[in-house]
C-alpha cells in the first residue's frame, strides 16, 4: 500500500502541487521539505510538459520556465530520492501521458516507485484509456489517481469504484487557475462517490485563498492548490520558500478551521 | 474497464482529460445517429453540391503530363470548392451536425487559416457564432486569411504560447471546449485527434477519393495506378485515399513537409521522424525529444506545420498499404511556380508537397499508366510568402 492514505488521517488533507524544476531542481527540492513541514499532507510534483492541455496561463507558463531550464523527467527522479531521505510525505506526480509512455511505462513505474514516488495523475488518459498504465503502476505499488469533473455525472460511480489512492475532484470546467468563485455543486458529486466507494476525495481547480480551503473542506476530505502555489513562487524570487510556508500553513489550518 | 474506441491498429484512441469525455461522447452519438439519417444526407448532399461547388473537377494535365514525360497525370481540383480548398467538405458536415446537436457555437483551430476560414463560413451560413484559434506566427504569416474570418463574422484568437503555431492552436482550442461544451462544438479540422473526430473527418472527406474513382472510371474506365496528396494531420490525403484502401493495385502516397530538410532540425516531417506517443487525444506518431516533449516543428507551409499525424494515416505506413515521402520547402516553392506556369493552377503551398513529389514520380512511370494528384487548395493566400521566399518585395 503506498503512503497516501496517510495524508487523509490528519484532518482535512492539505494538498500543494508545484511544478518541478521551477525555476530549478534546488528550489523545488527546498520547496517540497518546506511544505512537508508546514503542514502539506500529500505533495503534488508536476513532471513539466511542452503542451499541457488541462492547465491555465500559471501553471503552463512554469512548465515553460522548468523546460527551458532543462528540468527532465530523470532529475526528478532523482530529486524525489533525495526527498524521500528526509521526509515521508506522500508524494505524488502529476504529469500528461507522453512523458511517462516515452520514457516507457515499465521503466517510468519502476524508477517512480524506487524513488519513492506514492501515486500518479494523468489528465488526458481518462479512465476508459487507464489500463495500459495501471496495469504496470499497480505492480510497481504506485496509485493511478482518477479523476472525476462537474460533466462525469453518471461516469462517477464506474470511475469511483476503481479508484486507487483518492479521487481527484475537479471543481470547475475547463482548465487549472485561480477561480473567483466555485460555482459547481462539488458536494453534489462528492455524494454520488460515497454512495459506491469510502475513497477520499480532494478538491481541485481554482481554489486560491483560505476561505474556499475552508468551504471545500466542508464537503471533502482535502484540498489541492496547484496555481496559487506555482504564482506565488514565481513572484517571491528567493523569498519563495518563506512566503510558501506560510501560505501552506495558512491553507492548512482554514481547512481544518 | 470499457472497451477502447476508435483503434487504428494500435493507433488512435481517446486521450483527452475526464471534462471532455462526455462531450466526446455525446458528439459520437449524434454522429452515429445523423450519419445514417437519409435527412441528414440529404441537407449535407445540397450544400455540398448547391453550396461549395461539388463535385469539384478532375482535371487532366495534359501540358504536366506531356513535360513529365511519363504517367498520364490527373489533378482532383479541391482548390475549385467554395473557400478555396478541401477544408469545406469536413467543415459543412460538421457544423450541420453542431446544429442538429443544439450547438449555438463552434471554434476551431486552423494553421494555414484555411480550416478556419471555412469554419467561420459555414457558421455565417448557418447563424452559429465561431471563434477560431490561430497560432500567433501563423497570423502574421497568414494575415490575409485572418481578415477573410473576421469579414465573415469569427472572432479569430491569436495564441500565444508554445510555439504559436498550429499545434498550440490545436491545445488552445481544447483547452476553451473544456470550458464550454454545453452550446459549443469543436470543429476539429484534421483526421486527428480523440475519436471520433479521426472517423467523423475522415467520412466526411472520403468524397474526395469517390469522386476521383468515378470521375476517372469515366474518362479513362479504369481505375489510376497512384493517387497522391499532402499530409500535414491527413486530411485531404485520408479523403483522397480511403476509398481506394481496398483496391490493392493503387498506389497511395502521401506527401509530408520536410522543411529545410528531413536531416535538418527544421522539418515537419512526422513519419520519417516522428516517434510513438500519446498527444492531441490520440496514440499515433509525434517528433518529440527523449522525454516525450513535443518538438517544435517547422515548414513554410503553416497548414503542415504539425509534429502528429491522424491515426489512421500511422496505420497505413506502418501496414505498408500507404508510402510516405517528405518535400522540402524549395521542393515545394519550386512546384508551386512550376503548376502556376504550365498549367495556370497556383496551388496552396501545401498542395505543392504533391505536386513536387508527383514531378519526381511521374517521369519514372510509363505512358500508360495513370496518377491523380489532389490539389487540397487553392494559392492565392500564399502568394505573398512564396515573394518573400523568393525575396521578392511585394505590398501585402
Amino acid at each position: 500500500m503506498s503512503r497516501i492514505h496517510k495524508a487523509f488521517e490528519n484532518g482535512k488533507a492539505f494538498i500543494p502541487f508545484l511544478t518541478g524544476g521551477d525555476p530549478d531542481i534546488a528550489t523545488t527540492e527546498k520547496l517540497i521539505l518546506a511544505m512537508a513541514e508546514n503542514g502539506a499532507d500529500l505533495i503534488e510534483i508536476g513532471i513539466p510538459f511542452s503542451d499541457p492541455i488541462a492547465e491555465g496561463p500559471v501553471i503552463q507558463e512554469a512548465d515553460e520556465r522548468a523546460l527551458k531550464n532543462g528540468c527532465t523527467t530523470d532529475d526528478l527522479f532523482e530529486l524525489v530520492k533525495r526527498v524521500r531521505t528526509k521526509t515521508e510525505v506522500p508524494l505524488i506526480f502529476m504529469t500528461y501521458y507522453n512523458p511517462v509512455f516515452s520514457y516507457g511505462n515499465e521503466r517510468f513505474f519502476k524508477n517512480a516507485s524506487e524513488a519513492g514516488i506514492d501515486g500518479i495523475i494523468v489528465p488526458d488518459v481518462p479512465f476508459e484509456e487507464s489500463d495500459e498504465i495501471r496495469s504496470v503502476s499497480k505492480k510497481y505499488g504506485v496509485d493511478l489517481i482518477n479523476m472525476i469533473a462537474p460533466t462525469s455525472d453518471e461516469r462517477i460511480e464506474k470511475i469511483a469504484k476503481a479508484a486507487e489512492g483518492f479521487l481527484y475532484c475537479v471543481s470547475s470546467l475547463g482548465v487549472t487557475g485561480v477561480r473567483e468563485k466555485i460555482t459547481t455543486n462539488v458536494g453534489e458529486m462528492i455524494e454520488k462517490v460515497r454512495k459506491v466507494s469510502d475513497i477520499p476525495c480532494a478538491i481541485g481547480f481554482g481554489i486560491s485563498n483560505p476561505e474556499q480551503a475552508h468551504t471545500m473542506a466542508q464537503v471533502s476530505d482535502g484540498v489541492i492548490v496547484g496555481s496559487a502555489i506555482v504564482r506565488l513562487i514565481a513572484e517571491s524570487g528567493n523569498e519563495a520558500v518563506e512566503k510558501v510556508s506560510s501560505y501552506v500553513k495558512e491553507m492548512k489550518a482554514a481547512a481544518n478551521k | 474497464m470499457g472497451e477502447k474506441k476508435g483503434r487504428y491498429g494500435d493507433f488512435g484512441g481517446q486521450y483527452v482529460p475526464e471534462t471532455l469525455m462526455p462531450a466526446i461522447h455525446e458528439l459520437e452519438e449524434a454522429y452515429n445517429k445523423y450519419s445514417n439519417d437519409p435527412e441528414f444526407k440529404k441537407e449535407l448532399t445540397t450544400l455540398l453540391n448547391e453550396y461549395a461547388g461539388r463535385p469539384s473537377l478532375l482535371y487532366y494535365a495534359e501540358k504536366m503530363t506531356k513535360d513529365l514525360g511519363g504517367a498520364k497525370i490527373y489533378l482532383k481540383r479541391e482548390d475549385l470548392n467554395h473557400t478555396g480548398s478541401h477544408k469545406i467538405n469536413n467543415v459543412l458536415g460538421q457544423v450541420l451536425l453542431a446544429k442538429k446537436m443544439g450547438k449555438k457555437r463552434v471554434i476551431a483551430e486552423t494553421g494555414a487559416g484555411q480550416h478556419g476560414v471555412a469554419t467561420a463560413t459555414a457558421a455565417a451560413l448557418m447563424d452559429m457564432e465561431c471563434e477560431i484559434f490561430m497560432g500567433k506566427t501563423d497570423t502574421e504569416r497568414q494575415a490575409l486569411n485572418v481578415y477573410r474570418m473576421e469579414l465573415l463574422g469569427a472572432k479569430v484568437h491569436p495564441v500565444s504560447t508554445g510555439t504559436m503555431t498550429l499545434k498550440d492552436a490545436v491545445n488552445e482550442a481544447m483547452r476553451e471546449w473544456a470550458g464550454r461544451m454545453d452550446d459549443t462544438l469543436y470543429v476539429l479540422g484534421s483526421v486527428m485527434g480523440p475519436h471520433p473526430f479521426p472517423m467523423i473527418v475522415r467520412d466526411f472527406q472520403k468524397i474526395i477519393g469517390e469522386e476521383i474513382k468515378a470521375q476517372l472510371m469515366e474518362r479513362e474506365g479504369r481505375l489510376p495506378d497512384v493517387v497522391m496528396a499532402c499530409v500535414g494531420g491527413g486530411s485531404n490525403a485520408m479523403g483522397t485515399f480511403y476509398d481506394f484502401i481496398k483496391d490493392e493495385s493503387v498506389k497511395l502516397i502521401g506527401c509530408e513537409a520536410a522543411g529545410e530538410g528531413v536531416d535538418t532540425p527544421r522539418n515537419a516531417a512526422t513519419i520519417a521522424n516522428g516517434k510513438l506517443g500519446v498527444f492531441h487525444g490520440m496514440k499515433s506518431l509525434f517528433c518529440q525529444n527523449e522525454y516525450g516533449q513535443i518538438d517544435e516543428v517547422y515548414s513554410i507551409s503553416a497548414g503542415l506545420d504539425y509534429p502528429g499525424i491522424g491515426p489512421e494515416h500511422a496505420m497505413l505506413n506502418e501496414t505498408g498499404r500507404a508510402q510516405y515521402v517528405s518535400i522540402t520547402d524549395e521542393e515545394a516553392v519550386s512546384a508551386f511556380e512550376y503548376l502556376s506556369r504550365v498549367e495556370g493552377i497556383i496551388p496552396a503551398i501545401e498542395s505543392s508537397h504533391a505536386v513536387a513529389y508527383a514531378r519526381k514520380l511521374a517521369p519514372t512511370m510509363s505512358k500508360d499508366q495513370i496518377m491523380v494528384v489532389t490539389v487540397s487548395g487553392r494559392g492565392d493566400k500564399d502568394v505573398a510568402a512564396i515573394a518573400r521566399y523568393r525575396g521578392v518585395k511585394i505590398f501585402d
